[in-house]
C-alpha cells in the first residue's frame, strides 16, 4: 500500500469519532437543567407560545429524532442562534477564528524557536551548568500557569518597558502582529518546557546512534553531523509531541485570550458560559473538537512526510 | 515502560521498603519536602497566617511588601501572605481530590475493559477516543457551563474528563499482563475473575498510574487555578491562588505584588509535584534518571 494511502483511509476511521463528538455535544446541551423554551421566552410566556416554539424547534420529538435533526442542521452549517449576540452561531464563530488561529500557529513557531536552540545546547553540552539550567527550566516550566505568566509578561514588557500593548487586537496586519507577540510568547514559554525536555532526550539518543557514528567516521565535521543527521531525526518525535498537545494548546489559548482580551474563540466561549448562551458553548466546543481532530491528522501527515520509514 | 518494571511485582512493598535505603534520590527528597511543606502550611493555616484572609481592612489597602505585611495587601486591605497561606488549603485539595476521582474511575474502567475484552473493551475505547478528541480544558468548561460555576462542578467535570488517561494507561498494561504465567497460574488455581484482576494483575501495573498521577496533579492544579482565574471555579472572596491573580490583574500597573506572589505559590507547588513524579519514576525504574 502506498505510504500516503492513509490520507484517504484515515478520514473513514475518523467518522465514528466525529459522530461521537456530535453525540456528546448534543447531550451537553440536552442535559442543561430547566426548560430551554422557557429560558428563551422568559418566565411570562403563555402555554400556547411555549408549545409553538417547542414544535418549531422540534423539541416535542423523541431524543433520537432530535439528534437526527441536529445532525441534519450541522451538515447545513446550522448551529442555532446566539441569545446574546442575536445572530447565527457559525458566522459568530467565523468572526473569531483569526486571533485564535494566529495565537496557536504563532505559539508553535515561537516554541520551536525557543526549544530547538535550548535543547541543542543542553544535548551537546550534556552535564554542564548550561545543561542543568535548561533541565531546571524544563521541570519548573511545566508548572507555570499560562495566565500568570501572561500577566508577568504584561508587567515587564508593557507596563515597565512599554514595548507591547497591554491587551486587545489590532486593526491591520502590523498592529495585529504587535498585539500577538506577548500572547504567543506566553503560550510558547509554557509549551517549550515540555518540548525542550523531549527534544533534548531524543537528541541525546540520536547523537549516540549508529548513523551519527557512521557520519563521523566518514570524516564529516561534528556541526554537519548535528545539523544534517541528528537534528532532523530528533524533530520527528517533537511533531508527535506537539500533536498530542494540540488539545492542551487550544485550552491554553482559551485562558490566554482572556488574559490579553483577544477577541478569539476562547474568549467567546468564556463569555458564553457566563451569559448562559448555550448554543454558542455547544458551537465553540464542537469547532474546537473538530479542529483538534484535524490538527492531529495534519501532524500524522507531517510525520509521514518527514520520515520515509513511517507507515500509518 | 520497561519489561523490568512490569515484572517487579509487589511494587508497594519493595518500593517503600527501599525508599530510605537505596541511593539518595534527590528529586524524590526535594519534591517530597516541598509538598510536605505545603501540606503543613495548609493544615496549620489558621495558626501561621498573621491576618484574616477574607476580612476587609480598607485603611491598609494596596500597601507594598513591608514589615507589617511581608507580601503586601490587596485593594481590600487583605494581607497577601495570609491569603497565599489559606490558598494552599484549596489548591492542594484541588490537586489531590482532582486526581483521586479520575484515578479511581479510570483505573477500574481500564482494568475491567482490558481484562474483559470483547464489546466492553471496544465500547470503552470508542468513548475514550471521543473524549480525547475534545481539548481537555474546553470540555471541562463546557461541563461546568451546564453544572453552574464552582468547586464541586470542577471536581465533577474533572472526574468526567480526566479518567480517560488512567483508563488507557491501565488497559494497555492489563492487556500485557493478562497473558502472563502468574495469571495463568492463578486461573488454574480456580480463582475468580475479580480476584485475579484486582488482587493479581492490578497491583502489578499500578506503579505507572501512580507516577502519572503525580504529574497529573500539576496539570490539575493548573487547570483548577486557570478555571478559577476565569471566574468559573472557586468563587471570591475565598482565598484561592487563581482567584487572587484574577482580582489583582486590575492593579498590575500600581500593585504588582497582588498577582506575583500567588503565581509563585502555584509554580512552587507544581514544581514540587513535578520533582515527586520524576523521583517516583526513577524509584520504580520507569524512566531513566
Amino acid at each position: 500500500m502506498h505510504r500516503y494511502a492513509f490520507v484517504l483511509t484515515r478520514p473513514l476511521q475518523l467518522i465514528p469519532v466525529l459522530f461521537g463528538i456530535s453525540i456528546l455535544s448534543f447531550f451537553l446541551v440536552k442535559s442543561i437543567p430547566g426548560d430551554p423554551v422557557r429560558l428563551l421566552l422568559g418566565t411570562k410566556s403563555t402555554p400556547e407560545a411555549v408549545a409553538r416554539i417547542r414544535a418549531q424547534y422540534g423539541l416535542d420529538e423523541s431524543l433520537p429524532v432530535q439528534y437526527l435533526h441536529f445532525l441534519e442542521n450541522l451538515t447545513r452549517g446550522e448551529m442555532g442562534h446566539s441569545l446574546l449576540y442575536k445572530m447565527p452561531v457559525l458566522p459568530l464563530i467565523a468572526e473569531r477564528v483569526l486571533p485564535t488561529f494566529l495565537l496557536v500557529v504563532g505559539s508553535v513557531l515561537l516554541t520551536l524557536l525557543i526549544a530547538v536552540p535550548l535543547a541543542s545546547l543542553a544535548a551537546l553540552k550534556r552535564g554542564t551548568a548550561a545543561d542543568h539550567a535548561i533541565r531546571g527550566f524544563t521541570t519548573a516550566g511545566l508548572g507555570f500557569p499560562a495566565f500568570w505568566l501572561g500577566i508577568m509578561l504584561i508587567i515587564l514588557f508593557s507596563v515597565k518597558l512599554g514595548l507591547f500593548p497591554v491587551a486587545g487586537f489590532g486593526e491591520d496586519a502590523l498592529t495585529m502582529l504587535h498585539h500577538m507577540v506577548l500572547p504567543c510568547l506566553t503560550v510558547a514559554l509554557a509549551l517549550s518546557a515540555i518540548v525542550t525536555r523531549n527534544l533534548r532526550a531524543s537528541m541525546i539518543a540520536e547523537l549516540a546512534s549508529d548513523h551519527a557514528t557512521a557520519a563521523r567516521a566518514k570524516g564529516l565535521p561534528e556541526s554537519w553531523v548535528f545539523r544534517r543527521h541528528v537534528l532532523p531525526n530528533s524533530l520527528i518525535p517533537t511533531i508527535n509531541l506537539l500533536a498530542i498537545n494540540v488539545g492542551w494548546l487550544i485550552g491554553g489559548s482559551v485562558v490566554v485570550e482572556t488574559v490579553f482580551s483577544l477577541p478569539g474563540m476562547g474568549q467567546l466561549l468564556v463569555r458564553a458560559i457566563f451569559t448562559r448562551d448555550y448554543m454558542v458553548v455547544q458551537g465553540v466546543t464542537l469547532v474546537f473538537a473538530c479542529a483538534t481532530v484535524l490538527l492531529n491528522f495534519v501532524a500524522d501527515l507531517l510525520t509521514v512526510a518527514a520520515d520515509p520509514r513511517v507507515k500509518l | 515502560m520497561s519489561a523490568e518494571a512490569l515484572s517487579r511485582g509487589n511494587w508497594l512493598g519493595r518500593g517503600f521498603a527501599t525508599l530510605g535505603l537505596g541511593h539518595a534520590n534527590l528529586n524524590l527528597v526535594l519534591g517530597g519536602a516541598i509538598i510536605l511543606g505545603w501540606a503543613l502550611i495548609a493544615v496549620f493555616a489558621p495558626w501561621i497566617a498573621p491576618y484574616d484572609p477574607i476580612a476587609h481592612n480598607l485603611p491598609e489597602k494596596l500597601l507594598g511588601p513591608g514589615l507589617s505585611h511581608p507580601l503586601g495587601t490587596d485593594n481590600f486591605g487583605r494581607d497577601i501572605l495570609s491569603r497565599v497561606i489559606y490558598g494552599a488549603r484549596i489548591d492542594l485539595q484541588m490537586g489531590i481530590l482532582g486526581v483521586l476521582f479520575p484515578f479511581l474511575i479510570g483505573t477500574t474502567l481500564g482494568a475491567v475493559a482490558g481484562y474483559a475484552g470483547g464489546w466492553v473493551d471496544i465500547l470503552l475505547m470508542r468513548i475514550l477516543d471521543v473524549v480525547l478528541a475534545f481539548p481537555f480544558l474546553v470540555l471541562m468548561l463546557a461541563i461546568i457551563a451546564i453544572l453552574q460555576p464552582g468547586l464541586t462542578s470542577f471536581y465533577i467535570a474533572l472526574a468526567l474528563v480526566g479518567w480517560v488517561s488512567y483508563a488507557r494507561l491501565v488497559r494497555a498494561q492489563v492487556l500485557v499482563l493478562k497473558t502472563s504465567d502468574f495469571v495463568l497460574a492463578a486461573r488454574s488455581l480456580g480463582f475468580g475473575r475479580l480476584r485475579i484482576l484486582f488482587r493479581h494483575i492490578l497491583p502489578n501495573c499500578i506503579a505507572g498510574s501512580i507516577v502519572f498521577s503525580m504529574s497529573d496533579v500539576v496539570l490539575v492544579v493548573l487547570a483548577g487555578s486557570s478555571i478559577s482565574y476565569l471566574g468559573l471555579g472557586v468563587q471570591p472572596p475565598t482565598a484561592e491562588w487563581g482567584v487572587m491573580i484574577a482580582e489583582g490583574q486590575n492593579f498590575i500597573t500600581t500593585a504588582w505584588w497582588i498577582t506575583t506572589f500567588p503565581g509563585l505559590a502555584i509554580v512552587l507547588m507544581a514544581f514540587g509535584f513535578s520533582l515527586l513524579a520524576d523521583g517516583l519514576a526513577e524509584r520504580f525504574g520507569l524512566r531513566q534518571p
